[in-house]
């Protein structure tokens, strides 16, 4: 891919903003950052998840307001209340959900929440202006089609002529390629290089090295709310250099790791392909294998099919290829029950919506891989007592803060409703666990408290899958670690000691990226810088 | 000094805040705020009463002694309660399962339906015992019930048919169904009904052991009741009890944890469905064979169905509550009739009801009155 316009670092500023400082319950999500945008380029805005760049652009697009710091639009200090200041001011954002009415027409969709027309529609009129603004910036899309039978490439289309009809300058787009497939990529990429080359300006959001190299003019890149690099040019910037930026380097705590012991393989993912909700390939020919009595890794950015593996294994989403092997026995499309029956234990990720049930008690969420037998029921019949027992022992066991186990668990705090599942799902005495993002959103304390039970099942012969974004988690426990990428193993990685170290960060930041490790290998990669 | 911080207080005033609760409140403190909701809802509507030129006090009076003032009337509000407390269960286990069967009115008239078809048909000679003449009669309600239930649950599991939708049209094709058998094969000389059935048929009245007690002459109370009262045991031991209903009140509460769990969710829509169903079939049965003693549509499809949608509610889906509510209910709509056939019964009904469901705020928020400088 070559760029078809030369940078323009002498441009005026489009946007500046200027120590932009934002807080959320428990987090400071952008600390003093600073942006620039110049006119007539593509910024890319790199970052992992929960680095921080959703939340800039929203304060950019309105939708936040910032608690400290400026934001000016060509040079004139600006205030937003709402989308529509910022869209005054020619700001407008694509987000990765589009906005949408599916079953009004494309024109209905654009014109919704203008002034213009005032009452009467007259939408052929309409369609021709709103044609005329497509044809410019090369934007193909029938202003008579209804949402519905659009493609997604097509939607996305439809919110930047959106955008474009309300006169934008500047264009904020939040990962536009996640849902698109790579045919339609290179098309967006045509119409972003189209729109600036007639003085528009883009922010590019991603964390995707290629194509942040492939189509940016400059690059700013934030981890944990701090901006690390700001407007380095794309052209000059290696990769490996933008991956350190982005992933960082600094393990904040150290868990006491004996030696491991593995032993035979007790589960086994072979060549699975499967689909996510939408029915877009999310995993495509992914394998791995566990052993007793070792903490495998799953390393990469959110949605490149970790939660879909876990489904899989977990017997919750059918796999269309591929097989997966629970000691010895084929669990492919099985119903859950037979995994559970197997000896699996299933942290999964969404602890409120499917780990557990908010309005019954402790004691009901914590019989519910067990209440088929006995002591819990008997002849059908629940037996409460016992039932109840249980649940005091694991509260005990487990130290979850609770008054009383007949509290619905809607009450408990994220921590604690962590270690009622935890608990549940350990005192199955499972000989293999998938956990996917186990200690996300607690606090210090807490997350301490599941990496040592997770370390606990390691040492008592239990073969852990571990899936996580957190790449220090993965570090700190696993023994091995694989790199998911589009559905794809990147390779895998032995983390050997306590202290990994930079340049093994610097290879699976790659990994993640979308650089299988044969490559890196190959290009001699690893060494510092 | 006291003075002065009492002065300050005064100055600055005193907000209401509204906050969720984080906690489970007492025992005792549903029902308290149940009760202080019943009492508001009387207030209301005794000075609706005195708009309409009534003694509210005197009219509360006249309401109570009509549904509880002695054992005869007392009677009548059970016969009344009856069909609502079956048809309030049928609902509630399907409620608790987030399946929303509107169709326990459709459900309730089938179940009528299969037990006069057993007299009817006839499928058993009057010279049968009368135990099993009725248990024959029972078991049928509760099997046309089921399959009535069975219908849009097994289109509810396997096609995700909307079960609000296909519940509430199969009302109709019952009442439809119904009235084909008694306007031309079964009815009684023309008329649109089906012949009295034999005594072989009726579900005993209390009436009928007037010669042992003699208090019990002329009461209707009859063994349906009984059959209610047993039933919502069994369900309140099914639902809280088994491992069924640990499945249900799981499923109920979060289909994706019930599924995680390894539960087959499509086949326990289709069961449950099916018990609600025989439920309300049963119902069927007991007024039939214990009210009506005939087949015909007026008296069946009374609307108990959707009063038992509004029970079921208020009882927060629980048999036991359930059956209490029933009564009142009974007593309602019986007493509702001593004041004027319709309007400001039912105005009362409808302010006691809204008063019920609006006081849930309560049980789920806490109201504190904080001083204004209080604030932090």
């Amino acid at each position: 891919m070559t760029q078809t316009i030369p940078p323009t670092p002498d441009a005026p500023f489009a946007v500046e903003m200027r120590g932009i400082v934002k807080r959320f319950p428990g987090v400071l999500a952008n600390d003093h950052v600073d942006f620039e945008l110049r006119a007539g380029e593509i910024h890319a805005l790199l970052g992992e998840n929960g680095a921080g760049k959703s939340t800039l652009m929203n304060v950019l697009a309105g939708l936040y307001r910032q608690e400290a710091g400026i934001i000016k639009v060509k040079g004139k200090p600006v205030e937003f209340h709402s989308p529509r200041d910022a869209i005054k001011s020619g700001i407008g954002m694509i987000h990765q959900h589009f906005m949408l009415v599916p079953s009004q027409t494309v024109t209905e969709n654009v014109l919704l929440g203008l002034d213009d027309p005032r009452f009467f529609m007259r939408l052929p009129e309409y369609d021709a202006k709103v044609a005329a603004v497509g044809e410019r910036f090369g934007l193909k899309v029938d202003p008579r089609a209804k949402i519905w039978q659009l493609s997604v490439g097509e939607q996305q289309r439809v919110e930047l002529l959106k955008m474009l009809y309300r006169g934008a300058n500047v264009l904020i787009m939040d990962e536009p390629t996640a849902v698109l497939a790579p045919t339609e990529i290179e098309g967006l990429f045509d119409i972003l290089r189209s729109m600036v080359a007639q003085g528009k300006s883009v922010i590019f959001i991603s964390h995707k090295l290629q194509e942040v190299t492939a189509i940016a003019d400059r690059v700013s890149v934030l981890r944990r709310g701090v901006a690390t690099a700001t407007s380095v040019p794309s052209r000059g910037a290696t990769r490996q250099e933008l991956a350190r930026l982005m992933v960082g380097r600094d393990v904040v705590f150290a868990l006491e790791k004996k030696p491991g012991n593995p032993g035979k393989i007790v589960l086994e993912v072979k060549d699975i392909h499967a689909d996510n909700d939408k029915g877009l390939p999310a995993l495509r020919g992914f394998s791995l294998n566990v052993r007793a009595g070792e903490i495998v890794g799953v390393a990469g950015v959110a949605g490149n099919g970790q939660s879909e593996l876990s489904q899989v294994i977990a017997s919750m989403r059918k796999c269309k290829q591929g097989q997966v092997i629970l000691n010895s026995e084929s669990l492919t499309n099985h119903n859950t029950l037979f995994g559970i029956q197997h000896g699996m234990a299933y942290v999964p990720e969404d602890r409120n919506h499917v780990g557990s049930a908010p309005n019954l008690s402790v004691t009901d969420n914590v019989i519910m891989k067990k209440y088929r037998q006995p002591p819990i029921s008997h002849a059908g019949m629940l037996d409460m007592s016992a039932a109840e027992k249980l649940a005091r022992e694991l509260k005990q066991a487990y130290d979850i803060i609770v008054p009383n186990v007949s509290t619905p668990v809607r009450l408990l705090s994220g921590g604690n409703l962590q270690r009622v599942i935890l608990a549940r799902e350990i005192s199955g005495l499972p000989n293999f666990m998938v956990a996917v993002q186990p200690t996300r959103g607690l606090d210090v304390g807490a997350i301490e408290g599941v990496h040592r039970l997770l370390m606990a099942q390691r040492e008592s012969g239990a073969g852990v899958l571990l899936i996580s974004e957190e790449l220090e988690e993965l570090l700190s426990l696993s023994d091995r670690v694989y790199v998911i990428y589009e559905g794809k193993s990147m390779g895998e990685v032995k983390v050997g000691g306590v202290e990994p170290d930079e340049s093994l960060i610097e290879t699976i930041g790659l990994m993640m990226t979308g650089t299988p490790l044969d490559q890196i290998q190959k290009e001699g990669v690893g060494a510092n810088g | 000094m006291a003075e002065s911080t009492s002065l300050q207080k005064k100055r600055s005033g005193y907000k209401i805040r509204v906050e969720p609760r984080l906690d489970v409140p007492p025992a005792w403190y549903p029902l308290l705020v149940s009760l202080g909701a019943i009492v508001f809802a009387l207030f209301l509507g005794g000075i609706l009463i005195s708009f309409a030129g009534g003694d509210p006090i005197r009219s509360y009076q006249h309401i109570a002694k009509a549904s509880f003032g002695d054992i005869g009337v007392l009677s009548d509000t059970i016969v009344k309660a009856t069909p609502i407390l079956l048809v309030a269960l049928a609902c509630s286990v399907a409620f608790r399962m987030k399946l929303w069967n509107i169709g326990a009115e459709g459900q309730f008239i089938m179940g009528a339906f299969g037990a006069s078809a057993i007299v009817l048909a006839p499928v058993l000679s009057e010279e049968t015992p009368r135990w099993l003449y009725l248990t024959v009669m029972a078991l049928a309600g509760m099997g046309m019930g089921a399959i009535w239930g069975f219908i849009p649950g097994y289109l509810k599991a396997k096609l995700n048919v909307n079960e609000i939708i296909s519940t509430l049209m199969l009302n109709y094709i019952a009442v439809a169904w119904v009235n084909f058998w008694i306007f031309g094969v079964w009815s009684e000389g023309g008329f649109q009904m089906s012949p009295k059935f034999p005594n072989v048929a009726w579900l005993p009245r209390l009436a009928e052991y007037a010669k042992e007690i003699p208090i019990f002459r002329g009461l209707t109370t009859h063994a349906g009741l009984l059959i209610g009262i047993v039933a919502a045991i069994i369900l309140w031991l099914i639902v809280y009890r088994s491992r069924w209903g640990y499945e249900i009140r799981l499923i109920g509460d979060n289909a994706q944890a019930a599924k995680y769990a390894g539960i087959n969710i499509t086949s326990n829509i289709i069961y449950v469905m099916m018990l609600s169903g025989a439920l309300a079939g049963l119902g069927g049965m007991s007024e039939v064979s214990g009210v009506v003693h005939r087949l015909q549509t007026a008296p069946i499809a009374a609307g108990y169905g959707f009063t038992g949608i509004i029970v079921a509610w208020l009882a927060k889906l629980n048999p036991l509550v359930i059956v209490v509510v029933s009564v009142l209910f009974g007593a309602l709509i019986l007493a509702g009739r001593e004041i004027q056939p319709s309007g400001v019964p039912k105005m009362i009904q409808g302010i006691i009801l809204v008063s019920l469901i609006a006081s849930d705020f309560l049980l789920r928020y806490r109201v504190r009155i904080v001083r204004a400088d209080a604030e932090e």
